[in-house]
């Protein structure tokens, strides 16, 4: 076995992928079921009120409907944490766009317009849904999230501030995202006698089970939540009220149901990121050595729950300062809820501190990369602690010599290419690197094969396929006599798939399963594997608990080309590229995607991506595809993602750091930089748009 | 969704007839358009004629040099016509610059120029729109407006036509051939879709159950040298912010005869006559082009968020115009 190639580190094709191009993976509503339903959700079309009465003669007389569902007549849950899932209970509308009824029908169409048919009158109240700097409702939530401190303060920022012969103070704004993965909220759920089959698409079936448990009063253990394949998440995909909604109809009609949402619904209840406004205050010494830093952000949560955007933690790890001051505030207003988007808060707090930067090193005539080499720090600036590894250095030397950036001229506005002008810009990028607890079980056969079970899930990340790599070179054979299950609550518990800690959390049980499957063989049974085989199962509790105090990161350094219009002020870019170091890389090919796909939304994120708030009828006023544009393969010219072989003994059995956010952190400023550089405009509030540089001619 | 019924008549003659007879009845094209909408529930047809099965897809070259595009020939397959490629080259790049290449192996040119307005207010139910629903007012006009128009709007809407090749059939003059219940007819294509004015629900100048049957563009040898140029925040499906369909007939330094349409800004291609006019016998130079665009942009009335497509539409004008120039220069020096 000395000779085998470690599995891990290769470029492996994803174990799902030839199922996928096929067309033979099913995703969840595509599970084959007898006699199955369809159920259509009836939106609010009020902002504020209580519904008064609910009509739904048309919709029942419409051919092949089974039931309308509402607070009126749908079975009853036990409240489970979250009011986005306490779906159909009560006639309050908290927001547009909330579901407030439910067609069930033989036919996805009869259920569709059935839905269309449903009459509902409302009391209604006045709403307020426009974010502001000064809006009145702000306050300081307990806590920020996931559980981080609101406001921080080290030294004395205002004291600090007022004394810094170089100062920068601007205000950055992010718009609302939205996630909008190609598969939408998607469920079919089965009642079993008083079991519960779903299959569902989401980021977390651990969760998804719990959550049903609860709300329909059930043990765990009689729900079964299956999730084999999820065409994306980005966050959107932790539990939603399309499950619920499934499950609901299911039990009141006692037949199987299906619900996919629409897109045009997905705007209203999967959540999204929340528009940010952030002040960023930076005081310097004229070399660009930071003396203070101030990062104040300010977001929006829905009246239904608190939900506050981590956006200013952004910076507290990242550049030295020995005066800093980090606040949150929060005001909640009648729109839907905002939830978890790709990197929440790093990536719109990337967006303003990194654009800061830039702006920094413009009034320090510093060159950009170095400006963040001077202000490296030594250890943790806010924690004190020392970090596991710290490689931004490295990464933006590396990235700006793979880039060519070494003869930049800085000045703004000065390179022509035809009719257009062209620019680079570079941005920092970090996010955290965490591992949370996981269970997992490894079989030995007495053939030689060996089977991996975890209720991780994939969607669509090749998190299988770097999971079996790790089990492989832990269990020291070659890969193709392992198989790995994942994605189903019948396995052994596992953490959601978010925040990159997904290959970090999962990669750990399944190492160290594997290496008590090999003790057992090896050390039990002489080395082979009996004729019952050989079973074990571990969780990583205790593990994660003796974790020594690090701060633990992943860094990157983003590098942007563009060019612009001058007659249109069209922005197109060129050429991206990242250097990242986040630990081990597990599956080269996979890897790069994740990247690639980061900062792909990154740039979608720069230039395209907005969620269109219509405040008087207090709604999103795109809310599909055509009109909420993503960027799509022509919107790019090249783009490059590289790592640093990082070895960081202080992570997990893997090594690694997780990549499935870093991409998309610190895009946006690098492109909106490089926009600087081409134009001379600087661009605070995204997306850049093109009515934003016209009329800036050069 | 509302169940319908659908039908494929033999003849032109049967799928007048039948949508003529039957109040809910509306032709189906590629459907690109019209099936988004029957799931969005702003289009509840009863019944669907089907015209793709009709003699009606061939393009065909006339006695006099010009085009004649049946109603139902794919947009993909337009745009790869190799005549329409020589002769007209804005027609083939308006239709590249529009929508996806599945949705262009789709869409017919009678469909395409009959789409429907992109207005975000039109294509939700939940929301007021008088070209919906008359009398019910226009969301967009104090909303979210910035991809709507800046010319030709009236109170009751502020729509834009949304097509691509309707604006380069529009410069063009290309005309537009129709079957009503009462014979066949002939349609200047500028005429054929209406300002919005007090009703914006009619759309078109057709009579109920007129079917579009081809589309002639008449020859226009320079137009060799034409172009289509779309501005768009994304590089590839988007509507248009502003687009300019142009060709130049040159005399020495001098515009003999030009052709001049926008996109994006009207309820329908808008036909740049006032800057067509002001142009005619000027030096072809940047300075006259962005005099013209001038002229006929200072019709326009902005709305809150969309007073960018006037220096947008100036500088596409120009710009076109510009290179438009310099490719005849560069014809003119070519020697084999
Ligand atoms: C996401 C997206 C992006 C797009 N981007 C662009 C773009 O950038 N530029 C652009 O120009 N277009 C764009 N389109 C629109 C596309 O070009 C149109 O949907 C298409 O051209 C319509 O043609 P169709 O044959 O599918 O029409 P259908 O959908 O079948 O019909 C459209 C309308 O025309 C009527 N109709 C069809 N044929 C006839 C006929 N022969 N006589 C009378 N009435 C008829 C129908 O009753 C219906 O009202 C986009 C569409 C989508 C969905
Ligand atoms: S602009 Fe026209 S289409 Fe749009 S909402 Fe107003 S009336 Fe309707």
């Amino acid at each position: 076995m000395g000779t085998l190639t470690r599995a891990v580190g290769q470029a492996h094709a994803r174990l799902d992928g030839p199922d996928k191009v096929r067309g033979a993976a099913r995703y969840s509503v595509e599970y084959p079921v007898e006699n199955v339903a369809y159920a259509w959700p009836v939106p609010s079309t009020v902002v504020k009120g209580r519904i008064t009465r609910v009509d739904t003669r048309a919709a029942l007389a419409e051919p092949g409907v089974l039931a309308v569902l509402s607070y009126e007549n749908a079975p009853r849950l036990t409240p489970a944490g979250d009011p986005e899932l306490f779906v159909l209970q009560e006639p309050a509308v908290a927001y547009r766009g909330q579901i407030v009824a439910l067609a069930v029908a033989g036919s996805l169409e009869a259920a569709r317009e059935a839905a269309g048919l449903v009459r509902l009158e409302y009391d209604t109240w006045p709403h307020d849904t426009v974010l502001t700097e000064n809006h009145p409702g702000l306050y300081q939530p307990s806590h920020v999230n996931p559980s981080l401190p609101t406001d921080t303060e080290i030294g004395n920022f205002d004291a600090g501030y007022a004394a810094a012969p170089v100062r920068v103070d601007a205000t950055y704004r992010t718009p609302a995202e939205h996630n909008n993965p190609m598969e939408p909220h998607a469920s079919t759920v089965q009642w079993q006698g008083d079991r519960l089959v779903v299959h569902d698409a989401n980021q977390g079936p651990g969760q998804v089970q719990a959550g049903l448990a609860t709300l329909f009063g059930l043990p765990p253990e009689r729900v079964r939540v299956i999730t084999e394949h999820v065409g994306g998440g980005f966050g959107c995909k932790t539990m939603r009220c399309c499950v619920v909604l499934a499950a609901l109809a299911a039990r009141h009609v006692d037949r199987p149901v299906r619900l996919a949402l629409t897109r045009q619904q997905m705007f209203g209840v999967v959540g999204y990121r929340t528009p940010t406004i952030q002040r960023i205050r930076l005081g310097a010494d004229p070399t660009g050595r930071l003396t203070a830093s101030c990062h104040d952000a300010i977001s929006q949560s829905s009246m239904l729950k608190e939900f506050a955007e981590q956006t200013a933690v952004y910076g507290r790890p990242l550049y030295a300062a020995p005066h800093r001051r980090t606040t949150h505030r929060l005001a909640r207003l009648d729109v839907p809820s905002p939830a978890w988007m790709r990197a929440p808060g790093q990536c719109p707090g990337s967006f303003a501190v990194e654009s800061a930067m830039d702006e920094l090193a413009v009034t320090c005539g510093v060159d950009p990369v170095e400006l963040r080499i001077r202000n490296e720090p030594a250890t943790d600036p806010e924690e004190g602690t020392p970090y596991s590894s710290r490689n931004l250095v490295a990464c933006l030397r590396e990235g700006a010599h793979r880039f060519g950036w070494a003869d930049r001229d800085r000045t703004p506005a000065v390179r022509r290419a035809g009719r257009c002008l062209l620019g680079t810009g570079v941005a920092g990028s970090i996010y955290p690197a965490r591992s949370l607890v996981s269970s997992a079980s490894a079989y030995a056969g007495p053939d030689g094969a060996f089977l991996v079970q975890i209720n991780a899930v994939d969607i669509g990340t090749g998190a299988r396929t770097a999971l079996w790599q790790i089990a492989a070179d832990e269990l020291g054979v070659p890969p193709d006599r392992v198989m790995i299950r994942v994605g189903d609550t019948g396995l052994p518990e596992a953490s959601l798939a978010g925040g990159s800690t997904g290959t970090a959390s999962w990669g750990w049980a399944v190492a160290k399963v594997c290496r008590e499957i090999r003790v057992q063989i090896d050390d039990v049974h002489g080395g082979s594997v009996p004729a019952g085989g050989v079973h074990a199962q571990v969780d990583t509790t205790a593990d994660i608990q003796a974790q020594q105090t690090f701060s633990r990161y992943a860094f990157g350094a983003q590098f942007a080309e563009v060019r612009v219009d001058v007659d249109t002020g069209e922005v197109r870019v060129d050429r991206l590229l990242g250097v990242f170091a986040a630990g081990r890389i597990v599956n080269a090919l996979t890897a790069r995607s994740q990247l690639i796909g980061g900062m792909t939304m990154g740039m979608s994120m720069a230039l395209l991506e907005e969620g269109l708030w219509d405040p008087r009828s207090g709604d999103w006023a795109n809310h599909d595809l055509a009109t909420y544009h993503v960027a799509g393969c022509a919107d790019i010219e090249q783009i490059e993602a590289y790592w640093l072989d990082e070895d960081d003994p202080h992570l997990n059995p893997a090594g690694v750091k997780g990549i499935g956010e870093i991409g998309i952190v610190g895009t946006a400023a690098a492109i909106t930089n490089a926009v600087y550089h081409a134009t001379g405009v600087r661009v605070r509030d995204l997306p850049v748009r093109l009515d934003r540089l016209l009329g800036h001619r050069a | 969704m509302r169940a319908f019924r659908y039908h494929r008549p033999r003849d032109i003659a049967e799928a007048v007839a039948v949508v003529a007879a039957e109040p809910d009845a509306t032709y189906l094209g590629g459907g690109t358009n019209l099936v988004d909408l029957m799931k969005l529930g702003v289009a509840r047809p009863g019944l669907l004629v089907d015209v793709t099965r009709l003699p009606l897809d061939t393009i065909g070259t006339l006695p006099d040099g010009g085009l004649r595009i049946g109603a139902t020939v794919r947009n993909s397959d337009l745009a790869a016509d190799l005549t329409v490629r020589r002769d007209f080259p804005m027609l083939a790049r308006a239709l590249l610059a529009g929508a996806s290449g599945q949705l262009r192996n789709m869409a017919t040119v009678g469909g395409n120029l009959l789409q429907r307005t992109r207005c975000l207010y039109f294509q939700d139910v939940t929301k007021p729109c008088n070209k919906r629903e008359p009398g019910a007012g226009c969301a967009a006009r104090e909303g979210q407006h910035r991809d709507l128009a800046i010319l030709g709007t009236s109170d009751a809407c502020v729509a834009t036509h949304p097509s691509d090749l309707a604006v380069a059939l529009a410069a063009l003059d290309a005309v537009v051939e129709v079957q009503e219940p009462a014979g066949p007819r002939d349609i200047p294509l500028a005429e054929l879709l209406r300002l919005p004015g007090d009703e914006p629900d009619r759309e078109t100048t057709m009579v109920r159950g007129g079917l579009v049957t081809a589309v002639r563009v008449p020859p226009l040898p320079y137009a060799r040298v034409s172009t289509y140029r779309k501005a768009r925040d994304r590089a590839s499906f988007a509507f248009a912010a502003g687009s300019v369909a142009a060709a130049v007939g040159l005399d020495d330094g001098t515009v003999r005869d030009v052709r001049l349409a926008f996109g994006a800004v009207a309820h329908r291609p808008w036909r740049a006559y006032v800057a067509e006019d002001a142009l005619r016998g000027q030096p072809a130079t940047p300075e006259s082009f962005g005099r013209a665009a001038d002229a006929e942009l200072a019709a326009a009335q902005p709305l809150r968020d969309n007073g960018f497509k006037v220096p947008l539409v100036r500088n596409l004008t120009v710009a076109t115009l510009t290179d438009l120039v310099d490719s005849h220069r560069r014809a003119a020096a070519w020697v084999p």
